[in-house]
């Protein structure tokens, strides 16, 4: 038989104001980021954001999960995390998640796609 | 040299398909499979190429890439659309970025079919594309031959 | 200092059967800087969740990508399972280890052959594809697809694996074991594969911390991290250690590569030897799921990553891939700079690069 490290998922819940600062602790204590997602919630209208982080040796992962309004300004972590760069731009473009201060912004043009945020809100027909 | 045919070369290009067809189109050119015994060779140039093998369905960012380099071909050429993804937009049909198979943008002469189209089935369409390549060719020569 | 120039690398080139475009910043012959651009291959595919039901999404999610699709099946069933509770019979375990240690060896050959071919030794990428055809007529002969065969379902698979062919297996086995120990000792004695490969594009283990790096990338420059410790499907029965190595080069990836065929092979054959006797596949799955769960599977190119999330219908309300190039991108773009315009090609191969898998 194989050790097998399988720890819980670690899932918590912030606010945006503390996402930096969550950001920065856990990558002090020497997680390395391994995603970002986003979900739209049609049921509440609501955006939800989960960021991820995993350690290399304990296989633990945390993730810091942020839920916020459609117009809600979300400060970007790539200034902590430079990774993210990618993430933050697929959120922005697919979910229309206004994420500000990205270090390197594509201004929706990352997938170069025809649709607008074909994930997020869906528009009301006029 | 009327009666000396050419040797048709390939080109091969990954619209949006999930990489199982290009793996298949490269297996199907190396040894246990072999497509250049059939007399074509694979080629990266566009200029150079007589038959174009387009794997994956087309999407917004890439119809003006696979329009590009079918105008590059030289004339006369043959259109190859391997795997139902490039035949129809297969299973990403319904996707928003999708906008359908190789013939939305491109003509195409013969479409191989399967997911992923297997190595048998992508040198059938390549035998297929050969000899539609030479008859092309002749059409071609004569119509040549006429104007001179 | 030299004049800058900007070279467009792709979206059509020959290294890379797939399409990508990278702007490289160079400084003459040198690279300064590399920024990459995606979305050639982007179909959308995630947004396929509120048509098709969990059981159909199945299918969308193996054709992610044509090499790991098995495994790409195999996280989201998984992950779906985890939300559903749902506890999958051992045989169907084993077998699942059995088609993902199949495809990672085949995609491993695959990349040996094309790296091969990238430093420009066109025999060594004839044989090493010779080789994977042979892990192919496997995967053909127990599932009935050669890539994409599509035997998971949520609750275990769909087909079962006779005994007689587990006897083929266990030979064809000894036979590609046989014949790489040839490829290998090419590989690693060739003095021109040295000088191609050694000392180019070192990463070191604080640069992958800080980059997040995944798979035989990060496990090259001696970070120790398989996501098979998990202990998902029937690893938690199988006896392996993560293949390291400390220099960080193109070398060192080419070393964690090949010696995990190695170990797949190893792998295979404890499957085989603790595979159960009791015949069954899969349970039966009622309901729809309801609650969220992150999964993380090693595949061939490293750690990918299921997030799914049901809200008790057929229909999901998210599906998401990271899939492991996505994570190993800010890698490649680091490693990248510095390095010299004909090694390129080279260095963008030795990341394993999957961009149909990344682009989704």
């Amino acid at each position: 038989m194989a050790e097998v490290i399988n720890p819980q998922n670690i899932l918590e819940e912030i606010s945006v104001s503390d996402l930096l600062r969550r950001a920065l602790e856990l990558k002090k204590a020497g997680f390395r980021f391994s995603q970002a997602h986003a979900v739209y919630n049609s049921k509440d209208n609501k955006y939800e954001l989960s960021y991820s982080f995993s350690d290399y040796s304990t296989y633990q992962l945390h993730s810091l999960r942020v839920v916020v309004d459609l117009d809600t300004v979300v400060p970007s972590i790539t200034e902590i995390i430079p990774a993210a760069v990618f993430y933050e731009n697929e959120m922005k473009e697919l979910f229309g998640v206004k994420i500000e201060m990205i270090s390197a912004d594509l201004q929706n043009k990352l997938y170069r796609i025809e649709v607008d945020t074909p994930f997020g809100p869906k528009k009301e027909e006029a | 040299m009327a009666n000396i045919s050419r040797s048709p070369w390939l080109l091969h290009y990954d619209g949006s398909s999930c990489n199982g067809c290009d793996i298949e189109v490269l297996a199907a050119l190396t040894p246990v499979y072999d497509a250049e015994r059939l007399g074509v060779v694979n080629t990266g140039d566009p200029m150079q190429a007589d038959i174009f093998l387009i794997t994956g369905g087309i999407n917004e960012q890439n119809k003006d890439v696979v329009k590009q380099i079918y105008d590059q071909m030289p004339r006369p050429k043959v259109v190859v659309a391997v795997g139902v993804c490039a035949c129809t937009g297969g299973v990403f049909k319904d996707c928003y970025n999708i906008l359908g198979g190789a013939d939305t943008v491109i003509p195409v002469d013969i479409y191989v079919p399967g997911c992923a189209a297997r190595p048998q089935a992508i040198i059938d369409g390549v035998v297929q594309a050969v000899g539609l390549f030479q008859q092309r060719l002749d059409e071609h020569n004569a119509q040549k031959r006429k104007e001179a | 200092m030299g004049k800058r120039s900007v070279i467009p690398y792709g979206p059509q080139h020959p290294v890379l059967p797939e399409p990508v475009h990278i702007d490289l910043v160079v400084e003459d012959e040198r690279v300064v800087e590399a920024i990459p651009s995606i979305g050639f291959i982007h179909r959308g595919l995630e947004s396929l969740v509120d048509r098709r039901d969990f059981n159909q999404m199945t299918y969308v999610a193996e054709r992610t990508c044509g090499i790991c699709s098995f495994q790409h099946g195999m996280g989201y069933c998984e992950a779906v399972e985890h939300i559903m509770g749902v506890e999958v019979p051992d045989r169907a375990k084993f077998l699942r280890t059995l088609w993902a240690e199949t495809s990672r060896m085949h995609s491993h050959l695959l990349w040996l052959g094309l790296l091969a071919d990238g430093f420009g030794f066109e025999n060594l990428f004839y044989q090493c594809w010779r080789v994977r055809e042979k892990v192919l007529d496997i995967q053909e002969m127990t599932a009935g697809g050669r890539l994409i065969f599509s035997v998971n379902k949520v609750g275990g698979v769909l087909k079962d694996v006779t005994d007689d062919q587990l006897k083929f297996i266990l030979a064809t086995m000894d036979e590609v074991e046989a014949e790489l120990k040839v490829i290998k000792e090419t590989f690693f004695e060739d003095y021109s594969v040295k000088s191609r490969l050694v000392g180019v594009g070192v990463l070191t283990a604080e640069q992958i911390n800080a980059l997040g790096a995944v798979g035989p990338f990060a496990r090259a420059s001696g970070v120790n991290v398989d996501m098979r410790k998990l202990g998902y499907a029937a690893y938690p029965h199988i006896d392996f250690e993560p293949i390291t190595s400390n220099d960080g080069d193109c070398y060192a990836r080419c070393y964690v590569r090949m010696m995990e065929v190695f170990q797949s092979i190893d792998i295979i054959r404890q499957v085989i030897a603790k595979m159960p006797a009791e015949k069954d596949l899969a349970v039966a799955v009622k309901g729809n799921p309801d609650g969220e769960y992150f999964m993380r599977v090693e595949q061939p190119r490293g750690e990918a990553f299921y997030y799914v999330k049901g809200n008790g219908t057929p229909n999901l309300e998210r599906m998401r891939i990271r899939t492991p190039t996505f994570a190993n991108i800010p890698g490649l773009c680091e490693m990248l700079k510095n390095t010299e315009l004909a090694d390129i090609g080279l260095l963008i191969l030795t990341i394993d690069p999957c961009i149909s898998c990344t682009e989704r």
